[in-house]
């Protein structure tokens, strides 16, 4: 586990490094770029209005019934887009992307098209890993806003339809606005910065320490999602601390 | 971008290497016993042996793939452990899975270094390429994909590719194995027009004792990890060692026998 640890953080600062020679690969980060985002947005999309409109469904007659309803909007708000829109798309993420990633690296290494790169003095990390680090950061966060107002009409629906709740659509926004800020939309957008880091580091080393043939890269695929889970789950807790920090 | 070799004042040499001592181990199991031989510039070495007696485990040493567990491999006499020296000189590898890589084309195959490295305006490059798939007899395949080829057309890609770098060190693994013998023949035919056309010191990984005896300036024979011969392919097949005997004998009583 230390050696592996070790390893992303090696690999983390190579990436870094390299982040001056992005331009050269600007073809690969936007090829990668729209690659992430045809195969995940329609999936957001579905998952957003779903998860906004279950957090209705499970909160929405207890504050009515305890006369709250007028906090349902601000509630749900708050909570997509400080929680559930960075955490649920970015286990989207690991799931669709991370998988993908350590899968497509995992074959070039097993298939030793990585050695050729090698043997043309072509770094992988330069050439691989660079472009689907900078892709996936600066797509998660797009998708995480693009997913809010999703998930924030899911609940307002829900809100309204539902018979137990039945709070409307301007009074659900008028509360939503009068509670959620700026600050509170950013803060789900670096955690999902956070979160996009740590999926493309663990999928992407994965696929490089693939090993053992088809069979290794069904094992590096496996790890690289329930990895990258666990680390969104505990990196949540953390960030979210560090974050409250700073709001104070 | 890497740093590009040919900016180097060492490109325009042909190189030497020297392997002194090698070993290697995977899982407690020796694969490499001491290996040492010299190959000299421009000259074709062939090293030949049975499957599984560490041919392709010495040359991915030489190229860096591999780290030695003990011994040096220099070129130009500086020892490969920096890991700046391999960056000196123009080298190339093709793969015994010609190892293309799949998400591009033939034509972005074969241009790949170039892409990386040189910075040559894209029409230059195709240009470029499309004269080195026309030279292994590939010509109009540029758009293809590597998948849709057979397996010695893609050896040839490879061969293109290995030609775009105009090395100074080609290493070849295996390069006829899994092909049928007229293709067999192609590639030994690429792999001597290539060392014509480059003067590159040329290093051949193989258990085709046809392609090794028509290749080789010299050769050396392996087993079970260890240098077993060093010579000129007159001097292998005059060599009384039961063991090279046995190898060369065993190849010859494999090989098909032509119909009359």
């Amino acid at each position: 586990m230390y050696k592996n640890i070790g390893e992303i953080l090696i690999m983390f600062w190579q990436t870094v490094r390299a982040l001056p020679l992005m331009w050269h690969h600007r073809k690969k980060v936007v090829q990668q770029f729209f690659e992430i985002g045809n195969t995940s947005l329609l999936m957001v999309c579905i998952l957003s209005m779903f998860i906004g409109g279950v957090i209705a469904l499970q909160t929405g007659p207890v504050l009515v019934e305890r006369g709250l309803s007028y906090v349902l909007g601000g509630m749900i708000g708050l909570s997509m887009c400080k929680e559930f829109a960075p955490v649920m798309m970015a286990i989207l993420m690991a799931g669709r992307v991370g998988s993908a990633m350590s899968a497509e690296i995992g074959s070039m290494r097993v298939y030793q098209e990585i050695d050729a790169l090698k043997t043309m003095n072509i770094s992988p990390i330069n050439y691989l890993v660079l472009p689907r680090m900078v892709a996936i950061t600066v797509a998660l966060p797009a998708l995480v806003l693009f997913s809010v107002p999703v998930g924030w009409l899911g609940g307002a629906l829900v809100s309204a339809y539902n018979q137990r709740i039945s709070v409307g659509f301007s009074s659900f926004f008028s509360d939503l606005q009068q509670v959620v800020e700026l600050k509170d939309v950013i803060n789900g957008l670096i955690k999902s910065v956070v979160f996009a880091v740590v999926i493309g580091l663990i999928s992407c080393h994965q696929g490089l320490s693939t090993s053992g043939g088809p069979r290794g890269i069904g094992r590096s695929v496996t790890k690289a999602v329930v990895n990258s889970i666990v680390m969104i789950i505990i990196l949540d807790y953390f960030v979210t601390g560090v974050l409250l920090i700073f709001e104070k | 971008m890497s740093d590009h070799p040919k900016n180097s004042t060492k490109s325009a040499e042909n190189i030497s290497v020297k392997v002194t001592d090698l070993h290697k181990s995977f899982n407690h199991h020796e694969v490499l016993k001491g290996v040492s031989f010299e190959v000299k510039p421009g000259e074709v070495f062939v090293i030949m042996g049975p499957s599984g007696s560490g041919k392709s485990v010495l040359l991915r040493h030489i190229i860096g793939l591999e780290t030695p567990d003990a011994g040096k491999i220099s070129i130009q006499g500086q020892s490969i452990e920096d890991p700046a020296v391999l960056g000196q000189y123009r080298l190339a590898m093709v793969f015994q899975s010609a190892a293309l890589l799949k998400s591009l084309t033939v034509g972005e195959n074969v241009g790949l270094y170039l892409t990386e490295h040189e910075s040559k305006p894209p029409a230059e490059i195709d240009r470029i390429v499309t004269q080195t798939l026309e030279t292994v007899g590939l010509k109009g395949l540029a758009d293809r994909s590597p998948s849709e080829l057979s397996g010695g057309m893609q050896k040839r890609v490879a061969i293109a590719r290995a030609l775009v770098v105009e090395p100074q060190l080609v290493l070849f693994d295996e390069p006829t194995s899994e092909l049928d013998p007229l293709m067999s023949v192609t590639i030994g035919e690429e792999i001597r027009k290539l060392n014509q056309r480059t003067h590159a010191t040329t290093i051949v990984v193989t258990h085709d004792r046809d392609l090794a005896f028509g290749l080789a300036n010299r050769m050396a024979m392996i087993a079970d990890g260890q240098i077993l011969f060093i010579g000129t392919p007159d001097e292998v097949k005059r060599n009384t060692d039961p063991q090279i005997q046995k190898f060369i004998n065993a190849e010859l009583n494999s090989k098909p026998k032509a119909k009359p």
